[in-house]
């Protein structure tokens, strides 16, 4: 026992006496001899550790591993900054200045950011890190993200697939600038509705989320702020062209228009018009596309009374046709000619919002949101045909204060929701209107150091779920500086658009079944889940360099879901959960800055989901148990004339995934149990000219990893076997592309 | 029609009496920087009757939104002196000033100086 103590007292000793100094001397020129310079401030950049140097010059001051730079000031000189890498003695000559000058502390912004202080896992990504792979829209700005999975949706719609938790988007919640926006029946293609260059950053909330924003989301929540007139550029052009005949154009125009009133104007346009084969199976590897979308915007800010608003109006059409290579729909539509597909979509859309905050009493505030949507979808799929009209109203009312003080924040709100689908499923008809009203009460709680949390409940009035109570809870706590710990529970609940969400399975020739159960939307019940989460953030430094680790566990449970079975090949069926259905999903992150300018981002994931199928417990297909994510990314400094280079490396595996059962398929058409595994790089490397002018090049899946035949029974798409759901990895292969930013600010 | 007078007397009276639930206040507060207002702020906030409180590093001045019955600017002067901030009304003395973080010292003409450096870097 006692020589532990021993050994305890010495390491503690080390500890206390070990304390390096850092000595140096601090100079001056003065017709041309270097004198000691007395009074100059020295001290640690980002620390609260200084000193100031004797008569002689001299200095003296703790040295610890942490430190890096010290920063040497005095008034009439400019002030230095220098590295230090060891406690050896320094020599350091300040020059006069003839102005004085402000120390430029340039700390680089993190392109993405987690925040040790909310109490929810909250992810915060830049626009910096959405050039990083010169994304088109939204979907395809995950990429760089191990929080989300971005998988193909089916070998023909070209569409990506996001997924959160193992879980995928109808069970996030996904807002621009917190107005619900994708969801009913832009479901399954919303996120190419969004042209990346619109978004000015996105929030990326793991586990339940806010009251304030409803009740649907489950696994997460995804915010996208868009740009805004007054601070975005007065000029901005983007412009794409990829080897796979994929062409993008985005121009920003944006006005102040009196000392109150902004507008922007922002547009683009993508068009895909070339045919591509490569894996000779006779279908289009990725769907010819054409799409128009135009947003107009309006600000107003009004400082002194308080109040802020936006209108946006925006319109989109959306034209996307895939199959075989020769289809032609005007000869070929509703035939058994040749197999193809066209979704055509329109959608017009309008929102407000007006906020206003109390002169007075700053923290008193009151927010109206309302958006309205028409959708309108047009679509077949060889034989399958699909329309979905989707009329939409939101409004959100949310008032915000205080009980007692400050480190008690309430918000507190109405909102009412109406949202009517008409659709055609092949003969059938269905119709249905859905509303709800509800109120809804958080509490937020910050004692200023260690402690948040913030308790949430709404109370919902809807017209198919019924009556219902919505809680969620979320805390945070730090255990020591630079850690977060974080808990959270919630429940969510939802209407599942069953076909607007699985369109992916018209391109197959399954039968679709529901079984009817008398329940409010389609014959089913709404889904409910509860999500609990837990995850711990650790900000360190691993070589004088800044790194974190985080740990996060969640695990959601299903009361209802409604199964999407497709494990007979010829059927896919939908019916209520009977048993149990959960996701878990745990994910090891570490984040590193190796050295100026180049960072490393390393993710792995497992998940465990598993669902009762009528046919037993099964593992959820096209999953992959175990992830491994890792990206670099480097930028030079940038120079005197604005120049400056970045480079980004995207590596991404993936395990096997289970594939639907296929037992009942003729021998030859019978897929394994598992796929194999997937690995795939991109690339990307951008020339910044100035800060008007810059090019980019990349690569994706520069690696050129392809699924040999992703479509099942490709030679006979009207037969029974005909399925183009079993896609685990890349069609199209390697692919570059090529763009520029012009930028006028 | 008397009575409501009498309650209407009433309101106005009690109005008239009631002192400000939401006073509004600005002091000067010394300090230097960006681990002063921390402090500053916290110990404004944790004053009971206090609801917001916001420090400027660049004008040392600390905005002020409390209720009249439950504290007046005296205790909070007070509060923001036993962490070491002086205030016009009450300085702190040596020893509570001396708790403060070394770069904090705000009495200190070389620390001010240092920290002149900072300003308008949204510290």
């Amino acid at each position: 026992m006692k020589i532990y103590i021993l050994i305890i007292l010495t390491f503690l000793s080390i500890d206390v006496f070990a304390q390096e100094q850092l000595k140096g001397i601090v100079l001056e020129t003065s017709s041309s001899k270097e004198l000691p310079l007395q009074g100059a401030n020295v001290y640690w950049l980002n620390s609260t550790i200084g000193v100031i140097t004797n008569e002689d010059g001299t200095f003296s001051l703790p040295y610890k591993f942490s430190y890096n730079k010290l920063v040497i000031s005095y008034v009439g000189f400019k002030t230095d900054t220098i590295t230090v890498t060891e406690s050896k003695f320094i020599k350091h000559v300040l020059k006069a200045s003839d102005e004085l000058d402000a120390v430029t502390v340039t700390s680089r912004k993190q392109a993405t950011s987690k925040s040790y202080l909310k109490a929810t896992n909250t992810l915060f990504v830049s626009s910096d890190e959405l050039l990083k792979a010169a994304c088109c829209n939204l979907s395809e700005s995950f990429e760089t993200n191990p929080s989300i999975d971005v998988n193909f949706a089916d070998a023909v719609s070209g569409t990506k697939q996001i997924k959160m938790l193992g879980l995928n988007s109808p069970y996030i919640l996904i807002t621009t600038e917190n107005i619900p926006a994708i969801r009913g029946a832009s479901q399954a293609y919303g996120l190419t509705f969004i042209p990346g260059t619109w978004v000015e950053s996105i929030q990326i909330t793991k586990g339940s989320g806010s009251v304030v924003n409803g009740f649907e989301s489950i696994a997460g929540q995804i915010n996208a702020e868009l740009v805004k007139p007054s601070t975005d550029n007065k000029l901005f052009v983007n412009a794409y062209a990829g080897v796979n005949g994929r062409l993008e154009l985005n121009t920003h125009i944006n006005q102040k228009v009196s000392d109150k009133w902004s507008t922007g104007l922002y547009l683009h346009g993508n068009l895909r018009n070339q045919k591509f084969d490569r894996n000779n199976d006779t279908f289009l590897d990725i769907p010819l596309k054409e799409q128009i979308n135009v947003m107009n915007r309006w600000q107003y800010i009004n400082g002194e009374k308080g109040i802020v608003s936006f209108i946006n109006l925006r319109y989109l059409n959306d034209n996307t046709q895939s199959g075989q290579m020769d289809f032609n729909p005007d000869l070929d539509k509703g035939s058994t000619n040749l197999w193809g597909s066209e979704i055509n979509t329109e959608r017009f859309e309008v929102t407000t919002k007006l906020g206003y905050v109390n002169p007075e009493i700053p923290y008193q505030s009151l927010g109206f949101q309302t958006a309205f949507s028409h959708h309108k979808q047009i679509s077949y799929f060889g034989l399958n045909l699909y329309d979905i009209k989707h009329n939409s109203f939101y409004s959100n009312l949310v008032y915000n204060s205080i009980i007692t003080d400050s480190r008690h924040n309430i918000k507190t709100g109405l909102s009412f929701t109406y949202d009517h689908y008409d659709e055609l499923v092949n003969t059938d008809i269905y119709e249905r209107t859905e509303n709800s009203v509800g109120g809804f009460f958080e509490y937020a709680y910050d004692d200023l150091d260690k402690l948040t949390m913030t308790a949430g409940v709404r109370l919902d009035q809807h017209n198919r779920l019924g009556f219902f109570i919505t809680p969620r809870l979320h805390l945070r706590y730090t255990l020591w500086g630079k850690s977060a710990l974080r808990a959270s529970v919630g429940r969510g609940k939802r209407s599942a658009n069953i076909f607007a969400e699985n369109q992916n399975l018209f391109s197959s020739s399954r039968q679709i079944n529901i079984s009817n159960s008398g329940g409010k939307i389609y014959g089913l019940d709404p889904e409910i889940a509860w999500n609990y989460g837990v995850s711990y953030l650790q900000g360190f430094n691993l070589f004088e360099r800044k790194a974190d680790v985080t740990f996060d566990f969640y695990r959601t449970e299903f009361q209802n879901q409604v199964i999407v079975d497709w494990e007979n090949p010829f059927e896919v069926n939908f019916y209520n959960l009977d048993g149990e259905s959960y996701a878990n999903s745990f994910q090891l992150e570490f984040n590193y800055n190796l050295f100026d300018g180049f960072d490393i981002r390393t993710a792995y994931k497992y998940y465990n989901i598993k669902t009762d199928y009528n046919s037993g417990q099964l593992e959820k297909p096209l999953i992959p148990k175990n992830r491994v994510f890792a990206n670099a990314s480097y930028e030079t400094s940038i120079k005197e004339n604005e120049s400056q280079w970045k480079f980004d490396a995207t590596y991404n595996w993936l395990d096997s995934q289970r594939f639907p059962n296929t037992d009942l398929s003729s021998v030859q058409l019978r897929l394994p149990e598992y796929s194999p595994t997937v690995g795939t790089l991109n690339l990307q490397i951008t020339k910044v000219f100035s800060s008007k002018f810059e090019v980019y090049l990349g690569g994706e899946n520069v690696t050129n990893v392809r699924q040999p035949s992703p479509i099942v029974s490709a030679d006979n798409p009207f037969g029974s076997n005909f399925d183009t759901n079993f896609v685990y990895g890349p069609i199209f292969g390697n692919m570059y592309y090529a763009g520029l930013r012009y930028r006028v600010k | 029609m008397k009575k409501v007078i009498l309650i209407v007397a009433l309101l106005v009276t009690s109005i008239t009496f009631a002192q400000n639930k939401n006073a509004k206040a600005s002091i000067e507060v010394d300090g230097v920087c960006g681990m002063c207002k921390d402090r500053i702020e916290k110990v404004a906030i944790r004053t009971k009757g206090v609801k917001s409180a916001v420090w400027n590093i660049d004008t040392h001045e600390l905005k002020l939104i409390y209720d009249e019955r439950k504290t007046s600017l005296t205790t909070i002067s007070k509060n923001l002196a036993s962490v070491g901030h002086d205030t016009k009304e009450i300085k702190a003395t040596e020893e509570q000033y001396q708790s403060v973080n070394p770069c904090c010292k705000y009495r200190d003409e070389d620390v001010k100086k240092d920290h002149k450096n900072e300003k308008g870097n949204g510290r």
